[in-house]
């Protein structure tokens, strides 16, 4: 008996781990919305969507996340539009076409990469990346959205190519075997059998590779000039919301006007990466029933 | 299952309870805190080096007190002090009669040091050929309302604002002194810190920034310090030890502590110590004025 009741605790315990993550996700919810929520009593909802983040301002303080929600949007689309060809590119490269020594040295090298802080990457960025941008494209100023996005791109290309790597190696042999018997060349099959077959995997690679360009702070901090205006051209200068939170929690009373429109920035991100989450599993869910 | 019942010996009960024991020793661990007494500083970015001089000559002399200091700017200390997390806070601008009430909702009563002196020095690009502004001027460019280095005296070429986040002493400063508090402009880039703005401004050759005299000075193979105007018919002042004390220099200000009116022993003494022939000697290294 004192068997069973011992194991029964250790279940109860692996359970309450496991369960422990919808908790903290619930508590996270309640608790931001909690202080985000007097906002619309004060200063009101429509402040949010005035096109001026002023939020020190001694003339009048506007709390318009217009501009942040652009500077986030701007910087996460360029992060992806360079890391997809450039991470499912490398996936593909080392899982069908390197040889085993190419995979050797290869992998452990993208490993690396992904375990290099962020902050470390902010610096690189600032001290190489920015004057590189600058003096490439004759900009005034290489603190721009496109110097985020190729950090950010840095970051999530790691990410990208390992679990994308990982779902195109589980396409059975037999596929390939089959394609290749029936006279497709190499590259064919790569292209129309097994790149098709992993896709829901390689899909679910870059949702979590844009969660952490969206969710992603100080080297997006140190490197994109973090001037509030709203635009969509690459070379300008952008702030994301992260970068907004990070530089401005510190310094607010609790309670203030303030305070309580960096946590409608904290919502918007909240809904922003819920959203992607969804509709990820959405995607994944019709793929495979298709 | 019934058949592994015996095979559970002893030894596994007691590496359970050891688990268990472990687990309860670790949180307790991290529940307790030291017995050393200790000050914590908190707050201006600007004056965090000569705060943490002062606190290691202070701890040399009373080695039963430690002093911890962090920065992140003047808003930041000011808000811990409120929020009761700090005891002392370095602030590079004077509290608002806002953040005051706010502490006194708190049952906390500031009370204000001035401890030493800083010019605010504005820098450029070495390449740019302007090497003076009138504060007129400054603001025109700083609000948005000048937009090309012609308009100012110099070439043909965009303006590149840099500004420190708005969580900085010097930044609300600036804006009280040059700006008149009128709003800065939304295309100022904000930079998360001086040396950022150094290393902006030294690259980008139609930048125009704002930093600490001490930095400046520390920079000034980087960038070039310019001379500011009064008003334009004064003469240009450069920033300098004798300009900030005597007030020639328009862009200076008095840096300070806040503490909390009921103070310990200890935080008295530490105050003391700044203010003390020694604590003004480290001003003075640090590349700011003394206030005697």
């Amino acid at each position: 008996m004192r068997y069973f009741r011992k194991e029964k605790i250790i279940e109860l315990f692996l359970q309450w781990t496991a369960s422990l993550s919808i908790v903290i996700v619930i508590c996270i919810f309640v608790f931001i919305f909690k202080e985000a929520v007097p906002f619309a009593k004060h200063p009101g909802l429509g402040e949010l969507f005035s096109t001026r983040w002023m939020p020190t301002s001694p003339q009048k303080e506007s709390f318009g996340l217009v501009p942040l929600v652009t500077g986030s949007f701007v910087v996460t689309v360029l992060a992806m539009l360079l890391t997809i060809p450039f991470g499912v590119g490398a996936a593909v490269y080392i899982s069908e076409l390197a040889a085993p020594v190419e995979r050797e040295i290869l992998k452990p090298f993208i490993e690396v990469l992904a375990g290099i802080p962020s902050v470390v990457i902010g610096f690189f960025g600032l001290m190489v990346l920015v004057p590189f941008v600058k003096s490439c494209f004759g900009l005034a100023t290489g603190l721009t959205a496109f110097s985020g996005a190729v950090l950010l791109a840095l970051m999530a290309i790691p990410t990208v190519t390992s679990i994308s790597e990982d779902s195109l190696r589980s396409v059975p042999r037999s596929y390939k075997e089959a394609s290749l018997a029936l006279g497709a060349s190499r590259l064919r099959t790569i292209w129309r059998v097994t790149v098709p077959a992993a896709l829901p995997g390689i899909m679910a690679a870059v949702m979590l590779g844009t969660g952490r360009v969206i969710g992603e702070t100080m080297a997006v901090m140190m490197v994109t000039g973090n001037a509030a205006i709203i635009t969509f051209w690459p070379f300008d200068s952008v702030r994301t919301m992260t970068a907004t939170i990070a530089a401005e929690m510190g310094e607010v009373a609790f309670g203030s006007d303030h305070y309580r429109a960096l946590f409608c920035v904290g919502v918007v991100l909240l809904l922003a990466t819920f959203g992607l989450n969804v509709a990820a599993q959405k995607v994944l869910s019709r793929y495979r029933m298709g | 299952m019934r058949t592994y019942e015996n095979e559970i010996s002893a030894e596994e009960d007691i590496a359970f309870i050891a688990m268990v024991c472990l687990l309860i020793a670790m949180f307790c661990t991290f529940a307790s805190g030291g017995e050393k007494k200790s000050i914590t500083i908190k707050g201006s970015d600007t004056m965090v080096h000569l705060v943490s001089d002062w606190a290691e000559a202070f701890m040399k002399e009373d080695p039963n007190v430690e002093v911890a200091v962090t920065g992140g700017g003047s808003g930041t200390g000011i808000a811990a002090l409120i929020n009761g997390t700090t005891e002392i806070c370095a602030s590079s601008r004077d509290m608002k009669e806002k953040e005051k009430q706010q502490a006194r909702e708190k049952g906390i009563e500031t009370k204000e040091v001035i401890v030493a002196r800083d010019g605010i020095a504005v820098v450029v690009n070495p390449k740019n050929p302007v090497k003076e502004l009138d504060i007129q001027q400054l603001a025109q460019i700083y609000t948005g309302a000048y937009t090309k280095w012609n308009q100012a005296g110099g070439n043909d070429k965009e303006i590149l604002v840099f500004s420190r986040e708005s969580s900085s002493g010097t930044y609300a400063f600036f804006q009280e002194h040059v700006l008149k508090n009128k709003d800065y402009t939304p295309k100022a880039k904000l930079m998360p810190a001086t040396s950022a703005i150094i290393e902006s401004v030294s690259t980008d050759e139609d930048a125009i920034g704002y930093v600490g005299l001490g930095y400046a000075l520390a920079a000034k193979d980087k960038v070039k310090i310019i001379g500011v105007k009064a008003d334009a018919n004064s003469p240009a002042i450069m920033p300098s030890d004798e300009t900030v004390t005597s007030g020639q220099y328009s862009i200076s200000r008095p840096l300070y502590l806040y503490l909390n009116s009921k103070m310990t022993a200890d935080v008295k003494a530490f105050v003391d110590f700044c203010l003390s022939d020694a604590g003004q000697e480290i001003v003075k290294k640090e590349g700011y004025v003394t206030v005697k």
